[in-house]
Formats: structure tokens, sequence, C-alpha cells
């Protein structure tokens, strides 16, 4: 580690200008829960420091009937603590609740979690399920991805050079819609994931799945969009022998690599066993 | 509390007072290794192999050298050569030779994180971007992690210097440092005519102790050489006799100030840093201070070995267990030296067994050569012999405890290596643990999805006496200063004021207890092998006593009697033919002025022996079927404490020895790569339980007394971390039907062990 200029821009503009000039050697910082401990780690070798908590837009949360838009730089703990919120995002909010503890929780949020891009990142899989988009600036002008393609490797992102992300956009998907969200730790705190995974349904009023999200997370070199289940259970009724199939598809939808924190086979286990753990909890959260 | 002494009618003894050190702990004031502070201090930055086992071919210094800010480079090369030479540390004996060549590899490193150079600069930025340009050459070599592959046909060795004791013959070529046998009575004859014989092998993983405070130290080489250390340490004494050995140097020479350290468990004897700062002080001129990053400490400071455990018990018709043979085979790390020899005396220790042996070895591989843990030793080898005991009680149909009463060792109970039991409370603990509300309560039941089981197990420590001073002085004001040599890690400067306070009929809040440096404070071994309280307790009883003399003569003086005729009882002197005539010992204080100044005593022991104790824990566990997690329902850890001087102390090193215990037999491992290497060096990866893993550990206190001290105390703070492994097991045994003989049993193996998964 050595030396580094601080700065706070007040304006979105003003940071991606910053990020432009400096390339590799600038890094936003949101709640800094990350990027503080891997600058002191040496995985950044960095001349700038862009704080942008001080960018009156990133850290505001707008929230009406058709949805929620976040700014990157908002803390787990303005979601939680709002009922409204907490009511219609049930997937955001169980990653809100169990990311660090509460001391990170009120640093640290969505925007960091997902620019960090770790394949364990416990609030990426929630905002897979809850269809969330993904708002970003750059010096040639704005576009918006989903957030399953951010991610393009352990610790890479879709973010081109002087890019940040500005904010997170959420639909309210209204009644019948339930999500959960699940990790496996050997602990009950300050762990990263074994495996996760993140669930989400939208049933109709005939009891059949009209939507369905599943996300993967700690079993791959990204968070993991299961295309193939979430697709299986569309038209099926929401009960368990559906999401039991659907858990077994998950499972074979993972890639997962043995190291100090599991085995592949455990891993594998863990994803059929947490995907069918989270859809009938989202379920139990539809039916109240 | 159980009591099952004749209880005296102590005043101070058994009462929880403020602690005296309690105010600037709470408070952030206390001042502990890392706070140093010093003019003109650099800071120390060492190099530390990337490889588990290398030759060292060169060392390049000039690069970091030449950069700015630079004050001091050292290699192993500068600290001085050595011969093989003992030093007994009590926990332990350490061969300076080999002490130096882990402190600073000349040769070859042996593990990673083995340091090879260090560097003194400006700040702690400087310091370590120095020692990143510091260039080593290595030629690689295959790395040995544990002690099968160690002991293996064709396995790379060591320590070409190493010539190993295998029952008294000398081998060379051999990573194994020593075979020992303890043998008594005629196993195989009575195997042959057993009942009922389980023989099972166990394996554990190398486990760190854990503690918050990093090693540290600080040291200045001033010009007349000598050395000054500021370091946390279970010894200052010890410290500076390790110090001055790796430096050759008188001990004189050195002067070591112990701060507060922040846990040692047995981790904070050996010397790390002190040596390397010494060197680069006197290099630089300047005061020079090193702390290490936590990933230094996992890899690179004295973890518990891990091993393989052979225990085969064998019972009659009746449940007498009539035979009993095991083969312990421990990791000593980098160099010889773990803690086998103290689990051969305490493997079997829990039961009264005609016919044992038992087989030791210790065995070198590429890991941090281990040092102390809690009852070094003692815990692998309970997990392995109170499996196979709870085994042999299901097979006798038998609840586990009166398996365990029916063959319990007691007061004449010979031990396999020799010793011959003196009053001990092993039956006393089994029977309060068989009476204890856990024991007798209904499981109840679990969450959904999950299976609860009950387990229990015991454990024994041995503990020890040696060296220990405490020098007394009193003020006008009727306060007494207490120096003690030993460190303060659980408490001391209260639970041996207590005991002083006792002996003089006054209350501990009149005493102003402090750790001297080794200048200002008698001399103390270790605070290790759970002595302190013992030990320097018996030393502090010895200094009140003498102390009573010193003011018997005052009184003699000021009444003008004849000394004979000054009695003391209750804090009081008092002339015994004129019941006038008497002085509350603040009375007395304040008029020693008048009498012949000040008065002071000292008191020191060097006691062989301890009261060994035992413990017996019980535990719940709830698995989750699904994921292999296991959680701990319900804990109580029942324990012979002998006396307990400071009752909420005796339960919080209960506690907190089970918590590790707990930690040990659910997840934490070294975990190792394949290329030798320890994978999870942080917090985050090692998994030690934190409080949400917890439940409120229950402690029942039973006592009987050691008839070797004063106030009956045993050694408390090691016993607790034997039984939870084993207890854990059964446990899980419970829930489960199945059986774990490989440690931690951790989720991915409990799934395994459950057939879910295969690997
Ligand atoms: C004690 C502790 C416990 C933790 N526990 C958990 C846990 O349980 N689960 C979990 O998932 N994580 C955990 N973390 C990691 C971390 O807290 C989370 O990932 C958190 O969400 C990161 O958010 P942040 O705002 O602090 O990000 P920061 O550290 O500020 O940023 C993270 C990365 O994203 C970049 N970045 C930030 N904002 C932007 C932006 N707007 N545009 C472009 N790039 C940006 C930064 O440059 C950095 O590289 C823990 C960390 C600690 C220290």
């Amino acid at each position: 580690m050595h030396p580094f200029v601080y700065a706070a821009p007040s304006t979105v503009k003003e940071a991606v200008e910053i990020l432009t000039k400096h390339g590799d050697k600038a890094r936003p910082m949101a709640g800094g829960t990350d990027l503080l401990v891997q600058i002191r780690g040496g995985r950044f070798d960095l001349d700038m420091v862009v704080d942008i908590k001080k960018i009156p837009e990133l850290t505001s949360v707008t929230n009406n009937n058709d949805g929620l838009v976040i700014g990157s730089a908002v803390a787990c703990h303005q979601l939680y603590e709002d009922d409204d919120i907490s009511k219609n995002y049930p997937g955001l909010i169980d990653a809100a609740t169990l990311i660090g503890g509460i001391q990170i929780q009120s640093r640290s949020g969505f925007g960091g979690n997902l620019c960090n891009a770790t394949p364990s990142a416990d609030g990426i899989g929630p905002l897979i399920v809850h269809s969330t988009v993904a708002n970003i600036q750059g010096e040639s002008g704005t576009r918006s991805i989903p957030v399953e393609e951010f991610c393009t490797g352990p610790g890479r992102n879709a973010l081109g050079k002087g890019e940040m992300l500005v904010s997170l956009s959420i639909p309210n998907k209204g009644k019948g819609f339930g999500a959960a969200y699940e990790r496996f730790i050997p602990r009950n705190e300050m762990d990263i994931a074994v495996a996760a995974v993140a669930s989400s349904i939208l049933v109709g009023s005939n009891g059949k799945i009209s939507e369905a999200r599943i996300a993967l997370a700690s079993v791959g070199p990204t968070p993991i969009f299961a295309k193939k289940a979430s697709d299986f259970l569309i038209g099926k009724e929401a009960n368990e022998a559906s999401f039991k199939e659907a858990a077994a598809i998950a499972k074979s939808e993972c890639s997962p690599i043995e190291d100090m924190r599991g085995t592949i086979e455990q891993r594998q286990h863990l994803v059929e066993v947490i995907t069918l753990r989270t859809l009938n909890k989202s379920l139990e959260r539809i039916e109240g | 509390m159980v009591n099952v002494s004749d209880s005296k009618n102590y005043k101070v003894i058994g009462t929880n007072p403020i602690r005296h050190d309690g105010y600037d702990k709470v408070t952030g004031r206390a001042i502990y290794g890392a706070d140093v502070k010093l003019p003109g201090l650099i800071w120390a930055s060492i190099v530390r192999s990337p490889n588990a086992h290398a030759v060292i071919k060169n060392v390049d210094t000039s690069e970091a050298e030449k950069i700015d800010g630079v004050f001091a480079v050292m290699t192993g090369k500068d600290l001085p050569q050595q011969e093989d030479q003992f030093i007994d540390h009590g926990e332990g004996t350490e061969n300076v030779a080999w002490s130096s060549e882990n402190i600073m590899a000349t040769q070859k490193v042996l593990y990673k994180g083995h340091a090879v150079a260090a560097v003194a600069a400006i700040d702690r930025y400087v310091a370590d971007y120095a020692a990143s340009k510091v260039k080593v050459e290595y030629d690689l070599l295959d790395a040995v992690t544990n002690v099968e592959d160690a002991t293996k046909e064709g396995a790379p060795i060591l320590l070409d210097s190493l010539v190993g004791d295998h029952l008294r013959k000398k081998v060379k070529n051999t990573n194994v440092a020593s075979i020992t046998r303890h043998e008594f009575g005629d196993p195989d004859k009575a195997f042959a005519n057993a009942e009922n014989v389980v023989e099972r092998t166990f394996t554990l993983q190398m486990v760190h102790q854990g503690y918050i405070e990093p090693h540290n130290a600080t040291a200045h080489w001033d010009e007349e050489d000598r050395i000054k250390v500021w370091t946390s340490t279970q010894g200052a004494f010890p410290v500076r006799t390790s110090t001055a050995a790796i430096l050759k140097l008188d001990v004189s020479r050195v002067k070591v100030t112990p701060l507060e350290i922040g846990g040692g468990f047995g981790g904070k004897i050996p010397v790390y840093l002190e040596p390397v700062v010494s060197i680069l002080s006197r290099k630089s001129g300047r005061p020079v201070k090193a702390v290490m990053e936590r990933s230094s400490v996992f890899q690179a400071s004295g973890p518990a070995p891990g091993g393989t455990i052979t225990v085969k018990m064998g019972t009659d018709k009746d449940a007498n267990i009539v035979a009993a043979e095991s083969s312990i085979k421990l990791e000593a790390g980098g160099f010889p030296g773990s803690a086998v020899g103290a689990a051969v005396q305490c493997i079997f220790a829990a039961y009264d067994i005609p016919n044992t042996r038992i087989d030791g070895f210790d065995i070198v591989v590429n890991k941090p050569k281990s040092a102390a843990y809690r009852a070094p030793g003692s815990p692998q080898a309970a997990f392995a012999t109170e499996t196979v005991s709870d085994e042999l009680a299901r097979i006798h149909g038998m609840d586990p405890i009166d398996f365990r009463l029916q063959n319990a060792s007691k007061e004449g109970t010979r031990r396999a290596d020799g010793v011959v039991f003196p009053k001990v409370g092993n039956v006393e603990v089994l029977e309060a643990a068989k009476k204890s509300d856990h024991w007798n309560s209904d499981l109840g039941t679990p969450a959904k999805g999950r299976v609860r089981g009950r387990g229990v197990a015991s454990g024994y420590w041995f503990n020890v006496g040696l060296k220990s001073t405490v020098n007394l002085s009193v003020n006008s004001d009727g306060s007494v200063v207490l120096v003690e040599g030993s460190s303060d890690i659980g408490g001391t400067r209260t639970s041996i004021s207590m005991q002083a306070a006792e002996i003089l009929g006054i209350e501990v809040e009149n005493f102003r207890p402090s750790v001297g440096d080794t200048e200002t404070a008698g001399y103390a071994d270790v605070t290790g092998g759970s002595r302190t309280t013992y030990a320097t307790g018996f030393a502090a009883v010895k200094a009140a006593e003498n102390l009573i003399e010193v003011l018997k003569d005052r009184c003699a003086i000021i009444w003008s009697l004849d000394k004979n005729d000054i009695d003391f009882e209750d804090g009081t002197f008092f002339a015994s033919k004129d019941p006038e005539l008497k002085f509350t010992f603040k009375e007395l204080a304040s008029n020693l002025d008048n009498t012949g100044g000040p008065a002071a005593s000292s008191g020191s022991v060097d006691l062989e022996s301890a009261g060994g104790a035992f413990g017996t824990h019980i535990v719940d566990v709830d698995v989750d079927t699904e994921t292999g997690k296991t959680d701990i329902a319900r804990y109580t850890v029942l324990q012979d404490v002998g006396t307990a001087i400071y009752p909420a102390y005796v339960r919080g090193q209960m506690a907190g020895g089970a918590v590790q215990g707990i930690g040990w037999a659910l997840n934490e491992e070294y975990y190792m790569k394949d290329d030798g290497t320890q994978a999870n060096v942080s917090y985050l990866d090692y998994r030690m339980p934190t409080a949400l893993d917890l439940p409120n550990i229950e402690t029942i206190i039973v006592e009987v007394p050691n008839p070797g001290h004063p106030f009956g105390v045993r050694g408390v703070g090691e016993v607790p971390i034997c039984p939870p492994v084993g207890a854990i097991g059964n446990a899980l045994h419970d829930a489960l039907g199945k059986r774990f003989y490989d440690s931690p049993m951790k989720p991915g193996r409990i799934l395994n062990v459950l057939g879910k998964i295969s690997d």
C-alpha cells in the first residue's frame, strides 16, 4: 500500500471525469467495506480513491408503485428500515440483513456488492431474482443492462474505462410475488457462502407460476442465473413437487470448484437443498 | 457449586471482587505490546518464505538496503551460530539451535511463512515495501504436511541434523524425532482374555489458539550492549532466557518488560520477533518494533499439532476396562517437540486400567513449529479415548457416565507412565455430572429438519508447579503493593492478591498489584500449565506469612514486648498477655515510620508437582441432516477446580476452554493446499465460533481441594479444552447413529458420513 489521494466529488459527472483520467489507478468507494480491505491486502495499487457517498443521487432511494430505484452508494440499512420496501422486495431484504453485521450494513450496500463481483456476493443473486437492471454512466453517456450480465468473472464486471454504476432499478411485481435468499455457511455469521441460492416466483390466482427466477452463488466464477430451472417452473403448479424438480435442475446448472470452503459435490448438493428451501419460502411469503 | 471439601470459612477466597486491571481494560487505557511508542522508534517487516519446503540458495538484500527510509536489513546469518542446547520452560523444552533457525532460517525453509530476512524502516509501509524487494532464491523440495506422509518410505527429510531417538535407538535420516513407550502390566494377555475389544484410528488437524492480539515485540539495543525488550508474553523471564540464549548474551544484558497480553493459551511462550528486532536495533541504533500480520500468526507462530491416534480398549464381561493400548503420532511442525510427551501422560488418565501400553511419536512435517495450546496433546488424546469409551459403554448397554464411574481413576490409581494419583476429583466430577440438571433433562424437540443428540466426555490435565516469586510492601495508609513476575492473562493480579489478603486478614481492595519487569520482579516461570493461581498464589501466601513475621517484630518494638508474645488473627495483631494492646493491619501500617521504616517481604516457591484435574462435559447438538450443519443446543462443563479462589474467573476459564474445544470439533483446521501451504490464513476462513454459534455455556464447579496447596487450588485453565471434541463426536453419534473418527466434524464431513456426498 502506498499513499493515495482521496477525492469526494459531488456529481456523477465529476466522478466519471476523475475515473476516466486515472484509469486503473482510481476506484470508486461506496461503503469501502470491500475496497479498503483490498487496498490494504495489496490487490489494488491506487493513486486515487473516489468517495461516491457525497453524491446525493447515489445515496437516495426512490420507491413508488412501479418499482424501486436505489443509488449505487445506498447502504443496506436504508432498505430494511423501510417497511414498504421490506414487504415488496423480500429477497433483497434477506441479503441486506445478513451481509456482514450491523456496522457493515450501515456503510455498505448492493452497489458495492455488485461491482465487487465476487462469486459469493450475497447481494447479487437477490438482485437477479428481483429482475434488476443496472444503470451505468461513463464519459460517452449512460446505458442499462440486466444484472445477470453485469459480472464477467471473479472480481470482474462489465464496466468499461471510466464507467461507474449509478443506480439499480427493480420492478415492483405486486401481488402474487414472493422471493427468498439463503446461504449456507458453517457458522451463523461472518462467513462466506459455501453455496447460496436466491429464488423468486410470481403465482397467478390459478395457482400456476407465471414468472420464476433462480440464481446461484459460490458455485461458479460468477453468480449464476439458473435459466433452465427458472424456465422449467413457468406454467407449473406452485408446490413442493415442482420445486423439487426445479431444484434438481438447478443443481445441474452450477459449476463449483473445490476449495477450503467446500467440495464440488458438497456445493452441488447444497444448491439442490437450498433451491428447494428458498422456493418453499417464496411460496410461504406469497401465502403470507 | 458442588462442595466436596469440609470448607473453611474464608473471607476473601471464593468472592468475586472488581478486578484490579478491569477499569484500564474496559476503558481502553491498558497498554498492550502494539501500543509501545518510544522516541525514534522505527518499524520492522519480516520477509517470509512463500514455500513449504526449500533450500535457501541466496538472499539478496541489496535493493532493499538502497530504499529511502530503510535503516537496517538482516538475514539469519546475523544471528549467532548455535550448538544444540536445551532450555526447559515447564510447558515444553526448547533447543536453542533449532529455535534460532526457526526464528530466521539460514539453510532451509521448513514451512510457508518461515522467516528468512527482516527490514527496519521509518514506517510500516516503507518497511513492507523494502521487505518485498529482498530477493530470495530457493531450490524447491517436496513438502510433507501430515504424519502419514512424513513417515512413508522415501519421504523428503526435513532436518539433516536430526538424530531420532526411537525407543532409545539413535536413527538418522528420519522425520520421526522420537518414539517413546510406556508399558504397565501385560496388555497383550489382557486383550486376549477380554470380552469386548474396540480399536479405532482417529485423525486430527492442526489448529491455532486464535488469540486476538498478534505477536509483537519492541527492542532497543544500547551502546553498552544492553537490550531492553517490550513484548506481550506469557513470561517475561522465559523471553529473557530465550532471547539471551539466541543472541548469546548473559541474561543480565536483557531486560524484558511484559505488556498487557491479548491472549496466549500457550502460543505466547516461544519467542519469534524479540531476537529479530534486537538485531535490527543493534544495526540501526534505533528502537525497533514489529507486529505480526494475522496471516503470519497463522503460518509462523506455534499452533497445536494434528496427527493420527489409534486407541484400543478391552473390557471384561462386567464392563471393567482390563487393557488399553494407544499409538499417538503428532506433528511437531518444522522442528521436533510436539505435545506428544504430554499426550501420553493424559490419554488414559481418566481410567483405572491395569494393563496399558502407550507409544508416542514426535514427527516433523512442513508446518509451523507447534507450541503449547491449552493442555497440549490432551484434547487430541481425549477425542480418541472418549469415543472408544463411549462405544464400549454402548456395547455393555450402560449409561456412559456409569461406565466411566465404574472405571474411574482415583487416589492411588497408577497411570501408565508411572505416576500414582494423589487426591483427585474424577469420581466427584462424574457424580456431579450424573446429578446435573442437564444430564437429567429431556432431550426436547429440535427445529424442523434437525435431529438432536447428547454426548458426554471427560478430560484430564496434570498441571504444573515450577518457580514463582511474589514481593509485598506496605504503604502507610494500610494498602499493600504486590509485584508478581508472572504474566497476568487470566486476572492473576487479583487472584494472587486475594490469597495474600486472606492470610493478612485484609480486603483485596487494599492491594495495588502489578506484573513487574525482569528487573523489578522476582523470578517467575511462564504463565502456563495452569500454574499461576496455584504456584504464584502459593508464593503470595508465603510472602504474606513472612510479612506477618516482619509486622510482629514492629509490634514488639512499639509495645516493648518479646516477639513471641505477639499474636496475629483475623487481620489484628495483639499482645497475647494483654488484650488492650492491639493493632489492626491499617493502624500498624500508619505506625511503621516510627519503628524502622518500610515493611516488605518476599515469598518464592519451586513446586515439583501440581494438582492434576478432571472435567466432564455434557453437550446436546442439533444437526441439519440436509446441510450437515451442527449447532450446539446446550453445553455444560463440570470440573474439579480444587478451590475456586475467584469463582467468576474459574467459570470464565471453564466456558472459554469449552468454546475453543467446540471450534476445534466443528470447523477449525489448517486447510492445506497440495503445495503444502495453508489456505485459510484469516479469521474469515479459519472459522472459529462467534457468539452467535454458541449457547450460554453452563458451568458446575466441583471443589476437591488439592492437598498440595494452602487453599487447595488446582489449575483450572487447561482441563476444559480436553473433553469437547470427544463429547461432540459422541453427541453426533447419538443424533445420527454414525461414529466420527476424524476432526473437525465439519458440515461436509457430516454429509459424507451420512452418505449424502462422497467426498
Ligand atoms: C466484516 C465484513 C463482513 C462482510 N460480510 C459480507 C457478507 O456477509 N456478504 C457479502 O456479500 N459481503 C460481505 N462483505 C463484503 C462487503 O461488505 C460487501 O460486498 C458490500 O456489499 C460492499 O459494499 P461497499 O459499499 O462497502 O463497497 P465498496 O468496498 O465501496 O466497493 C466494492 C467494489 O466496488 C467498486 N465500486 C463501488 N461502487 C461503485 C460504483 N458505483 N461503480 C463502480 N464501481 C464501484 C469499488 O471500487 C470496489 O472495487 C463483508 C465485508 C466485511 C469487511
